[in-house]
């Protein structure tokens, strides 16, 4: 009972950096209906963005843990979202309106590229940061195993749902949310209503960007082991997390997100490890099966 | 046409959001060890400069020379004559360049390779550039094809001749498998699934140690016989060698040069029937497919049956390439299986223009070949092969080569 509350703390721990990643693939995938496949190197790109000012910080002698912490969040949102800005921009903003798998191919170039950039630029060696929130507490204690409970973690599923709420809130209430909305139904007819469609798909981008960044950070913080190969598995799994939860909903890529995060630790909790990702495939494919459009999807209806 | 000073803001601008990318991750790079850093700020400066520069150019160049163009005007190329001499010219090279005078052992090796290819795409475009069902996860099949090839070898002695058939079934059998379940899916679910149908495949085949070796793969695979004789230096007792029937000395050439007409052979054979088999009605059910599921349904064609059966070759296809590919290298290990494969088969279909089979083949040997020119510079070159991708489906989405011309067309009489 211990051991299974602990894998579950864990697997909701990492359930919320995927649901991170994936708000950034559905929103992407809800106004642009393409999947953006670099999304991935650029979570990879926060993660490296915030290791290297940690270390920066570090060296100026900025110690005093939240405004390490601030700064470093700041700084790897904005720095990440020029990227993710920067990637639409050259790679899918000229393919728009053109056949359906042209800007895939581009994203799939576009990562190959963003991976082989990184190698490049900061090494194909392991990049290490020693723990910098350390302690938490001991949730319970249940037939001899100790249930604890780090405050890293508490704070990561915290910005997590914190996130979540004030994204909700954005598209939900104010203008570029209402842009945003509007653009996903009808690009052609939001545009002759004076919204500036570029614009909006620019800013889904630099949102989807700053939270992978986000993201980054966190897995950065976690594990303290970062290599320019991550954002592959990564973004893998926040997409199958996504199209778990329903592609195009934002509660969904929370609720897949959490759920591939549970399903993944549980599963090395108890079955070999190994074969986790083997778990993760299969029951995507198994509710893909039985619920073709993702847990809280919306059934596409098609029109002639 | 803009004035000098707009254009100056808009290269000021590019290169400020140079400078912002360039400055943490160029700018920095941390040590190993994860304590202190270093710092290349000129190589930020270097960068921005270059983006100023570039930006600035780009807008002076005139506008009929900006690279983008319309899908309409690359149909030019698909005229049927210049098609026709185009595949004769290169099925005529493929056959003499043996005995060509830059043939070497090297040279022969890669052309098997790019040969690989060609089948890969081929098959994929089967697939996607016919069915319109987009597979991420091909080199599963592909892996399927070798594996159980390597493994028949294994267990049963069992040789090439008698696998490459044999692969082809159980490749098209995972295929049928797979798609069963799948088929219903749309667009990028199925995209998706595919993809975590071909990470599955190699994750099984990296940890199911007993069986497959794990990530030290599977050995000793055996080249293709000629007609049940081997080419080798020496028989043992009871084996004719080959090239003691025909009297000449042995050399290792010889070895890859019947491979690559085995590779040839197939190619040409799956080519044959891959043309052959649009002009009948289930591969032009595949083609009506892509184009309007839900007028297919209509007309009483069952998109399930039709999608299973473009899923069926296309990885059969890919299975004699896997057998073809472990007959190459002697040795396969999941490593060969990975994503990227996938992506690079995707690319091939994509770049060579959806659906068109001389397309398919030039880009499968351009994407197979570029690699190994690029040597030199190898630590550049998937930098320069994804900044290609990028560049490519921006200046021809529709592929570099040709755009088919659907197979049947009602003439308007």
């Amino acid at each position: 009972m211990g051991y299974f509350l602990q894998q579950l703390v864990n697997g909701l721990t990492l359930g919320a950096i995927y649901a991170l990643i994936a708000i950034g693939y559905t929103m992407v995938y809800g106004i642009v209906g393409m999947i953006n496949f670099a999304h991935g190197e650029i979570f990879m790109i926060g993660a490296f963005i915030s290791l290297i000012f940690f270390v920066v910080l570090g060296v100026l002698g900025v110690t005093w843990l939240p405004l390490a912490l601030l700064l470093v969040l700041l700084l790897a949102m904005a720095l990440t979202a020029v990227y993710g800005w920067a990637v639409e921009r050259i790679a899918y903003r000229p393919l728009r309106g053109s056949f359906r798998l042209a800007p895939l191919i581009s994203a799939i170039g576009m990562s190959i590229f963003l991976q082989n950039y990184v190698l490049l630029v900061q090494g194909a060696h392991e990049k290490t940061l020693p723990p910098m929130i350390t302690g938490g507490f001991e949730l319970m204690q249940s037939g001899g195993f100790m249930v604890s409970v780090s405050w890293l973690q508490l704070i990561i599923v915290g910005v997590t749902l914190l996130l979540m709420v004030v994204f909700t809130a954005v598209i939900q209430l104010t203008p570029l949310g209402r842009a945003q909305r509007a653009t996903e139904q009808d690009m052609t007819m939001a545009a002759l209503l004076g919204i500036d469609v570029d614009r909006t798909i620019s800013l889904t981008f630099v949102i989807g960007a700053a939270l992978a960044a986000v993201a980054g950070l966190m897995v950065t913080l976690q594990y303290g082991v970062i290599d320019f190969f991550i954002g592959f598995l990564a973004g893998v799994k926040a997409f199958t997390a996504a199209v778990l939860g329903g592609i195009g909903s934002l509660p969904g890529a929370v609720l897949g997100g959490l759920l591939i995060g549970l399903i993944e630790a549980l599963w090395s909790g108890y079955c070999p490890s190994e074969y986790k990702d083997v778990a993760v495939y299969a029951v995507l494919i198994l509710v893909l099966m039985f619920r073709p459009t993702g847990l809280l999807g919306r059934p596409e209806v098609e029109k002639v | 046409m803009m004035g000098a000073a707009p254009r100056l803001k808009d290269a000021g601008l590019a290169a400020l959001v140079a400078l912002a990318l360039a400055f943490p991750l160029i700018g920095f790079e941390t040590a190993e060890s994860g304590v202190g850093f270093t710092t290349r700020f000129p190589w930020v400066a270097i960068a921005g400069a270059a983006v100023f520069a570039g930006r600035l150019l780009l807008g002076l160049l005139p506008q009929r020379f900006h690279l983008r163009q319309r899908a309409s005007r690359s149909t030019a190329v698909s005229d049927g004559k210049f098609v026709k001499l185009a595949a004769a010219a290169l099925i005529v090279f493929a056959v003499l360049l043996p005995v060509l005078p830059f043939a070497s052992r090297r040279s022969i090796d890669l052309a098997t390779l790019a040969l690989i290819y060609v089948i890969l795409g081929w098959g994929l475009n089967v697939v996607v550039g016919l069915a319109g069902l987009l597979d991420l996860g091909y080199v599963a099949f592909y892996a399927v094809g070798a594996y159980s090839f390597a493994l028949a070898v294994q267990w049963f002695g069992l040789s090439f001749w008698e696998m490459l058939p044999l692969s082809g079934v159980t490749a098209a059998t995972a295929g049928i498998l797979l798609g069963i379940p799948v088929l219903r899916l749309r667009g990028d679910y199925l995209a998706i699934v595919t993809l975590g149908f071909g990470e599955i495949v190699r994750i099984v085949l990296n940890n199911w140690t007993s069986m497959t070796g794990g990530p030290n793969g599977i050995g000793d695979i055996p080249r293709p016989t000629v007609f049940g004789m081997p080419i080798a230096p020496g028989a043992p007792a009871g084996v004719t060698t080959f090239n003691h029937v025909i009297g000449i000395a042995y050399d290792p050439i010889q070895r890859l040069i019947w491979l690559y007409y085995v590779a040839l052979a197939v190619a040409l054979i799956i080519n044959w029937f891959s043309l052959r088999i649009r002009r009948l009605p289930v591969g032009r059910a595949w083609e009506a497919l892509r184009e309007d599921e839900i007028a297919c349904r209509a007309l009483g064609l069952n998109p399930t049956t039709i999608k299973l059966s473009a899923f069926a070759t296309g990885a059969m296809t890919g299975g004699f390439a896997g057998v073809l590919f472990a007959a190459r290298a002697g040795f396969i290990s999941p490593e060969s299986f990975n994503f990227q494969e996938s992506a690079t088969v995707l690319s091939i279909v994509v770049l060579g223009g959806m659906g068109s089979q001389l397309g398919v083949a030039l880009a499968a040997v351009i994407l197979a070949t570029l690699p190994e020119f690029g040597r030199e510079f190898a630590q550049y070159r998937m930098l320069i092969f994804g900044a290609a991708m990028v560049a490519i489906m921006i200046w021809r989405p529709r592929g570099l080569f040709t755009v088919r011309a659907p197979s049947v067309r009602l003439d308007q009489t």
